[in-house]
Formats: C-alpha cells, sequence, structure tokens
C-alpha cells in the first residue's frame, strides 16, 4: 500500500507528477501479470464496492473498468445513463446521492460534459476515476498508452511521438499530451486546421503540424484517432475521402516515420479512412496490446487509490 | 417627516466633503457644515460615505415567470442590499415583457413594494423572437426606457436595421445583446486557452464583435441611438471606438465580472463562471478596465442574472449562463480596482450613477438640493462576506460566494425613505 496515492482522484494526468506515473506503469505491469494467469483474480478489494457511471454510453471502456474492478475481487455496480433515472430527468447530484447512499467506494464515471468527474467528487466525498469527459480528459486511456509505449520502448524520454486526426475533439489527446510531455516526450499533433483547437503550443508545449509529411518525419511512435462522420455536418471537413488523401497512416505515408515506429489508436477504428489496414495490422501495430493493458492500467489504479494489499 | 444624515463624507462633484445632510420627505432639502434642525430620523454616518443611489440599467428580475430565481420584491430587496436605488428590468420574462399589460405589471408590483425604482425595458421584436417588431411605441407612452431582446440577437439584418429606425422614429434607445448565434454554436466559454485546455466549446469574441460592427452600421443608417450590452473584448471596443470618433450616437456598458475576472476563473468548472458573454481573456479584461478609465466606456451595469442552485448546480455544459450582480458590484470593483489604485473612485462611483442615468435620460444620479433623496451609505472599512445566508437575492449564483470584501452598504434610501439598513 502506498498512502500517496490513497483516496485521490484522477481527473485527469496534470495531477500526478512524472515520478507518481511511473509508479504507476510499475504497478501496471504486476497486474498484467496477473491477467496473464490461468485463475485472473486476487482477492486485494475484497469488501470494497466499485460503481461504473456511465452517463455516455461505451462499451468498451466499461468493460474495462469492470473487469479490473472484479479482478480484484471489488464488487461492482454498474450504472448505466439509458435505462436509468437521468433518463427520467434526475440530476447527476441526485443520481450521486443516491448511489453514495448504498456505499460506494470508488466511482469510475464517463460523461459527455467536462468537469462532470469533479462534481461526483463533490456529490460524493469518494474518490473518481475519470473514464472520459466530453474533449477534456481520459487520464486512463493516456496511461494505458503511455504503458503501452514505455512497455516496448523502456522509456519515453526523447521520443518523437505524432498523433493524427480530429485533435479538437479528441481527451485522448489532451490527457496524452499532459502525460507524455511529463515523462519527456516530444509529441506533435496534426489534422486539418478546422480540427485542430487554438493555443496547442502555449497549453500544452506541443508541435502543431497541418502536413502529415512533415507531422511523422523521423517519428518513434505513430497514432491515430478516430474520425467522426458527424464533423461532415458541423462543416469542419468536405468529405472522408479527402480527409483520407491528407492525412491517412498507410505504407505510403509512414515511410517518413522511422522504420521501427509503434502504430496506436485508440480505437474504435475507421479502417480506410484515418488508418488503412496494412498498417493497422502490421508488425509494429500494437493497437490490440493497448486493450489488454488498458485493463492493468484500470487495475492499478483502483488498487493505489483504494489502498488494496499486495 | 425630516431625517438628517450627520457626520459623513458625502460625495458632491466627485469629490468626499464632509457635510450634513438634510431630508424633506422626498427630497435633498439642504447640505451644509452643520445643520441643526428638529428631524424625525438622525442616521449617523460617522466613518461612512453617502453616495448618488446606484443606478443598473440592466438586469432580470424574472418576474413573471421564473419567480422561483427571483421576483420583483426580492430582485428590489437585492438591489437595495448592493446600494441601488434605480434599476431597469430586460423583457426576457414569461411571457416576454413586449405590450403594455407587461410592462404595467411589473410598474405595479413595482409601486406595491417601493424598494427601488423599477424602469422597464421592453421587447425590440415580439416575444423576442427576431421576427416581428414589437408595439415599442405603445410601450413607451406607458414608461419603457429602451427597447431589447437581451438575451437574444435579432440575426436578420434587415430585421434590425427596421427594428432601429422604427425605435429612431420615437426616439427609443435600442439595446443590443450582441452575439452572432452561428458563431457562438453551443460554446460554453470564451474561445481560447481555458477552452482548449477544458475540452469545452468556445464563444468566440467574434461572435461579439461581427454584431457590434453591423449593429453600429445599421443603426447609423437608421439614425439610431444604440446601447451596447455587456462589452467585453478589445476589438469590440475598438469598433466603439472608431463609431463614436465619428460621432455616433453609440453607448455601451460593461459588467463588474468582465473588469476583475478572466477565462482562468473557468479552470474550476464553477458554473458560477458562467455566462454570457463569457469571461473573456486577460488582454480583453484589461483593455475593458482601460476603456472604463478613459471614458470610452459608458457605465457600469451588473448583468443580474438569478438562477436557481438546482439549474446552477449541473454538469457544466447544461448549467444556464448568468449570475447574480447586484449585492456584489460595488464591494467587488472597490475592492478589486479603486482600492489598488487601478481606477479613481470617481470613476467607479460616476459609471454607477450618473453616467448610466444619463444614457437612458433616468432621473437620479448626484447629490444636489431639490434632488430627490436617493442615497447609498456606504462604510468603506467595514467588510461584508458574501454567504447563501446573508445574499437577499433568491438565487446566490455568484462566483464571489462566501467571499470578504472590505466595503459595507450601510443604508439604502430612495425618495427619503430607508429601502435597506445594515443589521
Amino acid at each position: 500500500m502506498n498512502p500517496q496515492f490513497l483516496g485521490r482522484n484522477v481527473f485527469d494526468l496534470d495531477d500526478y507528477s512524472r515520478e507518481e506515473i511511473l509508479y504507476i506503469l510499475e504497478a501496471a505491469k504486476g497486474m498484467k501479470e496477473i491477467n496473464l494467469r490461468e485463475y485472473k483474480k486476487i482477492p486485494t478489494l475484497r469488501g470494497k464496492t466499485v460503481c461504473t457511471l456511465f452517463v455516455e454510453n461505451s462499451t468498451r471502456t466499461r468493460m474495462s473498468f469492470e473487469l479490473a474492478a472484479n479482478r480484484l475481487s471489488a464488487d461492482v455496480v454498474s450504472f448505466q445513463a439509458s435505462v436509468s433515472a437521468l433518463q427520467k430527468g434526475e440530476s447527476l447530484q441526485d443520481t450521486v446521492y443516491t448511489l453514495n447512499a448504498m456505499g460506494i467506494d470508488l466511482y469510475c464515471i464517463r460523461h459527455s460534459s467536462p468537469g462532470s468527474p469533479q462534481m461526483v467528487h463533490k456529490y460524493s466525498g469518494k474518490p473518481v476515476i475519470n473514464g472520459g469527459d466530453g474533449r477534456h480528459a481520459h487520464p486512463t486511456q493516456a496511461l494505458l498508452d503511455i504503458y503501452s509505449i514505455w512497455e516496448k520502448k523502456g522509456d519515453l524520454k526523447d521520443l518523437k511521438i505524432t498523433i493524427v486526426g480530429d485533435i479538437l475533439h479528441s481527451r485522448v489527446v489532451r490527457s496524452n499530451l499532459i502525460g507524455m510531455s511529463k515523462l519527456g516526450a516530444k509529441v506533435t499533433v496534426c489534422g486539418p486546421k478546422t480540427l485542430m483547437p487554438g493555443n496547442m503550443e502555449s497549453v500544452y508545449g506541443c508541435k502543431v503540424e497541418y502536413d502529415l509529411g512533415k507531422a511523422l518525419d523521423n517519428a518513434d511512435v505513430v497514432m491515430g484517432l478516430r474520425m467522426q462522420l458527424e464533423r461532415m455536418s458541423e462543416g469542419l471537413f468536405p468529405s472522408l475521402e479527402e480527409y483520407s488523401k491528407h492525412y491517412v497512416l498507410s505504407n505510403e505515408t509512414l515511410k517518413y516515420a522511422k522504420p521501427s515506429a509503434l502504430i496506436m489508436h485508440p480505437g474504435p477504428m475507421n479502417r480506410g479512412v484515418e488508418i488503412l489496414p496494412e498498417i493497422a495490422d502490421s508488425k509494429h501495430s500494437i493497437i490490440v496490446e493497448q486493450v489488454a493493458n488498458g485493463v492493468a492500467i484500470r487495475m492499478a489504479l483502483m488498487f493505489l487509490i483504494l489502498g488494496g494489499k499486495a | 417627516m425630516k431625517t438628517i444624515i450627520k457626520n459623513a463624507q458625502v460625495y458632491l462633484d466627485g469629490n468626499l466633503t464632509k457635510k450634513d445632510l438634510l431630508i424633506d420627505r422626498k427630497r435633498i432639502s439642504k447640505i451644509a457644515d452643520f445643520i441643526d434642525v428638529k428631524a424625525d430620523k438622525i442616521i449617523d454616518a460617522k466613518g461612512s460615505v453617502v453616495f448618488p443611489g446606484f443606478i443598473d440599467i440592466h438586469c432580470h428580475l424574472r418576474d413573471p415567470g421564473h419567480t422561483y430565481k427571483e421576483d420583483i420584491p426580492t430582485g428590489m430587496k437585492s438591489a437595495a442590499k448592493g446600494g441601488f436605488t434605480s434599476i431597469c428590468a430586460m423583457p426576457n420574462t414569461v411571457p416576454v415583457t413586449d405590450n403594455i399589460a407587461s410592462v404595467e405589471y411589473i410598474q405595479l408590483r413595482a409601486k406595491e413594494h417601493g424598494f427601488a425604482r423599477v424602469y422597464v425595458i421592453g421587447a425590440l421584436t415580439k416575444q423576442s423572437k427576431g421576427e416581428e417588431i414589437s408595439e415599442m411605441a405603445t410601450m413607451k407612452s406607458g414608461g419603457i426606457v429602451a427597447v431589447s431582446d437581451d438575451g437574444k440577437c435579432v440575426q436578420n439584418a434587415r430585421l434590425m436595421l427596421s427594428c432601429l429606425r422604427y425605435a429612431s422614429n420615437f426616439d427609443i434607445p435600442v439595446i443590443v445583446h450582441p452575439e452572432d448565434y452561428d458563431l457562438a454554436g453551443r460554446g460554453q466559454i470564451t474561445g481560447g486557452k481555458v477552452a482548449t485546455q477544458l475540452g469545452l466549446s468556445g464563444i468566440p469574441g467574434l461572435a461579439e464583435e461581427v454584431i457590434i460592427a453591423r449593429d453600429i452600421m445599421l443603426a447609423e443608417s437608421a439614425g439610431a441611438r444604440l446601447h451596447i450590452a455587456h462589452i467585453s473584448t478589445a476589438r469590440s471596443l475598438d469598433l466603439v471606438r472608431h463609431a463614436k470618433d465619428r460621432g455616433l450616437p453609440v453607448t455601451c456598458e460593461v459588467t463588474p465580472h468582465h473588469l476583475v475576472l478572466n477565462e482562468d476563473a473557468c479552470l474550476t468548472f464553477d458554473t458560477n463562471t458562467k455566462m454570457k458573454p463569457p469571461l473573456r481573456s486577460e488582454k480583453d479584461r484589461q483593455a475593458c478596465v482601460e476603456a472604463l478609465r478613459d471614458g470610452l466606456i459608458d457605465c457600469i451595469a451588473t448583468d443580474h442574472a438569478p438562477h436557481a442552485d438546482f439549474e446552477k448546480e449541473r454538469e457544466f455544459d447544461q448549467a444556464p449562463f448568468g449570475i447574480i450582480g447586484f449585492e456584489t458590484a460595488f464591494p467587488v470593483l472597490y475592492d478589486k480596482l479603486v482600492k489598488p489604485g487601478i481606477i479613481s473612485l470617481s470613476t467607479l462611483v460616476d459609471n454607477l450613477t450618473q453616467k448610466p442615468a444619463s444614457i437612458l435620460g433616468l432621473p437620479g444620479g448626484s447629490i444636489k438640493v431639490g434632488a430627490k433623496a436617493d442615497l447609498t451609505i456606504i462604510n468603506l472599512d467595514e467588510s461584508s462576506t458574501f454567504t447563501k445566508e446573508n445574499i437577499v437575492s433568491k438565487s446566490k449564483n455568484t462566483p464571489w460566494l462566501d467571499q470578504t470584501m472590505s466595503s459595507r452598504v450601510k443604508y439604502t434610501i430612495k425618495s427619503g425613505m430607508i429601502t435597506y439598513q445594515d443589521k
């Protein structure tokens, strides 16, 4: 048990130091080993109750959180907005009061509104792990991305990491920029100007490129982001075809990156839009491993926050 | 009924002078070094300053329609507690104040309770829908002081031109809430570094600026009096400066919050930092302060906008826009701008009294013999704290909740009647 993590919230990675992030990665390494066993369960959080409060739908992330809690022997209750009182007009505040009365020890929340994890903590007084709040933050995804790179490369220091796609709407990018920078990586973000938020350089200290070739030049890690069709109707880009022509990750565009460059994607992928199958399934792709590492990272966080016994 | 205010520093022509003040029924009847007459009431104002009653030309009283947020009596009491003796109510009530009967309802309710002079601003378009011109001439005969669709903004330039021409026909000032809906989109806070950081949609300064540019041009063509509500960006101020330089009858107001807070206040996701226009960049805030100091900005207005706790205690992007403003206005501005020497006390007071009065041609705004006794007595060295318990407004949505400021309103007097007394 490390008292430094006990009862902490994970709203985003800016609350965590470089050393703390490395500590979480080490803890996740131990958890990953458990996940490879035949009997994937340890009794460490027996008697604790974890609530996955998913106001925005996400099957994959919710399953990952729930598996993590199950494997640590915590009790898990799952709250899904689509079949809940929120649908009947109950406020998030009242929902949290109600859940809290049932004795929840840790909340994992996904919500379309930025800042809602902070609200859940305010109303519950319990630690909260942010499972994605609007475009704001997705710290567990960032940690699993960082873990996946760390596992392969040993260290993130001075690695050139290029993230390509709809930067404007991506919470994954924001959390990754904070975490990766803390570990010394040099991050470049790339996408069309209409999908690039303002002030990126000054807020995150990253590099902004609008040209994919320049962005990928000499990259050690390349991450694609999901391109959503609805951005077209918002007048932000003309067609998936034109987007793809300029920003797709393919054998041709990846020739600018290092030959050993790791290929990543937080999923779900649009094959043929932001990434071609030849890249998604290439031997340098760690896209599937990212998903496995997600369970380990979430186990590590729950373990550290709830003070599980090793 | 005679009242003497003794031992006070009186704000006369921009200076503080030690005087006694005699109020005979509704009016100030004498100002002298020492007054010794038989009076019904003596207010010992030792240690305090007597200012002209404050005048707010932009507030929302929520009555009729949303009386759980505020009603006319509580809004007036809140105004009185903040030192205001005259307030102008925006028409975005339910139903919208777009007809003579609705205007008279507000006037009657206000008269019945009497804690402040309430002037009514009528809607610019019917139901503020931005489709047809309201019956503004009829409302003017009923006493409205301006027309506005505040909270909304006429998007159709042809209709806006027509509204301005019609208003100028009857000599009615038009107050515009400048916001291009397409540019504002679903924005929550100002477009800028904090919006990028928090992943919230931005309302760019452009959403305000393009409408100000448009309406200045339309008002010039129509020959209308244009007043711009709650100006908030440096470029908006440039547009107003340009218009004034050309001699156009354009005025503008700024809120206390745009003078002392910037977008960084939103970093905590406190929904009491969410309002329209949004808190802007530090550069914009400084431009507003500078424009207040050099007189480009014509007055301070609170944009008092009450919302209930249950509405504000929501996810940031689901909470309504707006904060209350009467009770915090003077204490906050005095501490944040006057005490550090950024603006003078007279700049603050004039922008809360005679300057707003002159924009809409309202009486009051200065202390003189024969004038209505609308006065605010403030102790500049006695602190006040804005807690949920002692805020008089029905709503408590302020970013300064639980903060302590160094000044305190002791008395507010309207037409010789005490409308607020501390403790």
